[in-house]
């Protein structure tokens, strides 16, 4: 992440209330190429606003978004789809009753004359899979027999092969196992070391610590700092998520 | 580690299964019940709830249900009657009806899947709707009388093999290529599925679902053609209570009530054993009455069992 570089996410004062609440009082923002930047912050700080706001489920009062250089004031969430901008929900994304290459596949079947080419799909999803690094033995099981671990990688096996440039992890290792979480993360490390942009938000801390680079804190409703994760101590982190410490 | 999976044709053996044991239990008990001319005669009589379970089979697959195919049945019969009736030529009438179950189908799924209602209350209400148009239309009475063309539909033969039961064949065939092997049969069972996810994988589902209870329509519109022209006469009451046995037919053969996983083959190989079990009452003479307990009680049966089964899974 080259400051030079130009930023593929780029907010700037993005405001947004609900009722008489300040959600979020100003955010800039930015995330980079190849980067996993995790975005920390208490309870109440705007996480999941910004969030919202970035995959177009919320539009914000004011600001500017700037993805790849196109400004938008405001995103509807069809139009972060098309800029390869996605959510990773665990649970939400699969049909259980399905297999892994049907839900991967999903809305981008093969197909010749409206017949599904199911021999090449699970040639193709074995394919994906192995180039991500996920552990799904078998393409045919169906996704209900998954665990937590194996559903996450196949929703984000979908979003890549959907052409995803930004994913977004909401607590992507909520609910799981030590291995499963280890597998999850793994693969996030992975994603951004193949270029894509990715965005978690976390509240395990040693867990931001070994798998981001950058390190954007969040406190009512603004960012206060972006750090490299490498040049940041952890202690730091906890105060400026606390307040005790907001240096600029 | 998680329990094997069992094949998803398992259920579908066992169901096999079954039909040999019910067919074995019928060929004891009665010498007739073997004879070609008695098969035929099963066959000719599940043709038409092999059709309408056909189109059902995809509407369930969907998560979604179509109380209205009996009246289809009605509702199509009296159009092609009363079009025969005016002499217009067979063909015409038989378009003509075909088109219209096609479009009540479309009704139904876009008002289902654009009012967003729930698929039980909407076909309930066409389901009554036409059953008046029906007796209005018809004053209550049949239509009778429609010359050989149309009856050949009915009770013509090719070879050995009455006309309804290729029909009905070929419906099925199509059906189990539509559902498990084409992209809209994927789609369909997704919309049971996950239809939320479906649609944020940017897919149309209403326009799916419109089509789906279309095609339910059509199907229904085909098992009107055949009741019609096999009795030569359009009944106003033609085809009531249908829908009970193609929900029957339907999760007995595997398709999950909930949606998202269901089985043309299942549904076929069901239809079989209800009639077969219909055509034993009969010939073991025991009144038809009971026929509507039997179908009752193994649509009770069956859902027990898809239900106890994806329990099972849930808890795994």
């Amino acid at each position: 992440m080259d400051s030079r570089e130009k930023p593929f996410l780029e907010t700037k004062d993005i405001y947004k209330s609900f009722d008489h609440v300040e959600a979020l009082r100003g955010v800039s923002m930015n995330a980079y190429r190849g980067e996993v930047l995790a975005i920390v912050g208490d309870n109440g700080a705007g996480k999941s606003t910004l969030i919202k706001i970035l995959s177009g489920a919320l539009q914000p009062d004011s600001g500017v978004i700037r993805i790849d250089n196109k400004e938008y004031h405001g995103l509807t969430s069809k139009k972060a789809i098309e800029e390869g901008i996605s959510t990773v929900y665990q649970d939400l994304a699969l049909g259980n009753t399905m297999d892994v290459t049907s839900n991967l596949f999903l809305g981008r079947e093969l197909t010749k004359y409206g017949f599904l080419k199911k021999k090449r799909m699970n040639e193709e999803a074995r394919r994906l899979l192995d180039d991500l690094d996920i552990q799904i033995p078998d393409v045919t099981a169906l996704a209900g027999d998954l665990s937590g671990g194996q559903r996450q990688g196949t929703a984000v096996a979908r979003l890549v092969h959907n052409g995803g440039r930004l994913l977004i992890f909401d607590e992507p290792t909520a609910a799981m196992g030590l291995n499963e979480s280890n597998a999850v993360l793994k693969l996030i490390k992975k994603l951004g070391g193949e270029g894509l942009t990715v965005i978690i938000i976390s509240h395990d801390l040693p867990q931001v610590f070994h798998i981001s680079d950058r390190i954007c804190v969040m406190r009512q409703g603004k960012v206060i700092r972006e750090l490299r994760t490498e040049d940041t101590m952890m202690d730091e982190v906890v105060s400026m998520i606390t307040g005790v410490v907001t240096r600029d | 580690m998680k329990a094997k999976r069992l094949p998803d044709y398992s259920y579908t053996l066992i169901l096999l299964g079954v039909l040999i044991l019910v067919a074995g239990v019928l060929a004891a008990a009665s010498p007739f019940f073997l004879t070609w001319k008695n098969l035929r005669n099963i066959l000719n009589q599940s043709a038409i709830y092999l059709v309408i379970s056909v189109g059902m089979t995809l509407v369930i697959s969907a998560g979604q249900i179509d109380l209205s195919v009996g009246a289809v049945i009605g509702f199509a019969g009296m159009i092609m009657g009363m079009m025969l009736q005016s002499g217009m030529p067979a063909g015409a009438a038989v378009v003509t009806g075909l088109l219209i179950s096609l479009v009540i189908g479309m009704i139904n799924g876009m008002i289902i899947a654009y009012g967003r209602v729930n698929s039980f209350i909407v076909t309930l209400s066409t389901m009554t709707v036409m059953r008046g148009i029906i007796l209005i239309l018809t004053n209550s009475s049949s239509i009778f009388g429609f010359g050989k063309v149309f009856a050949f539909i009915g009770s013509g033969k090719v070879g050995a093999v009455n006309i309804p039961i290729i029909i009905s064949l070929v419906i099925a065939a199509l059906g189990a290529i539509l559902l498990h092997k084409t992209r809209f049969g994927n789609y369909c069972l997704f919309i049971g599925s996950n239809e939320i996810a479906l649609n944020r994988c940017g897919v149309d589902v209403k326009k799916y679902k419109v089509m789906i209870f279309s095609l339910c329509g059509l199907c229904a519109g085909i098992a009107g053609m055949i009741v019609t022209a096999r009795l030569n006469s359009a009944e106003p009451l033609a085809g009531q209570g249908y829908e009970m046995d193609a929900i029957a037919a339907v999760i007995l053969g595997g398709t999950s009530m909930q949606g998202g996983k269901g089985s043309m083959a299942g549904t076929v190989i069901a239809c079989f054993i209800l009639n077969i079990l219909k055509n034993g009452l009969t010939l073991l003479s025991i009144s038809s009455h009971y026929q509507g307990i039997l179908t009752g009680m193994i649509l009770l049966v069956s859902v027990l069992i898809s239900e106890s089964r994806q329990r099972k899974k849930s808890e795994v």
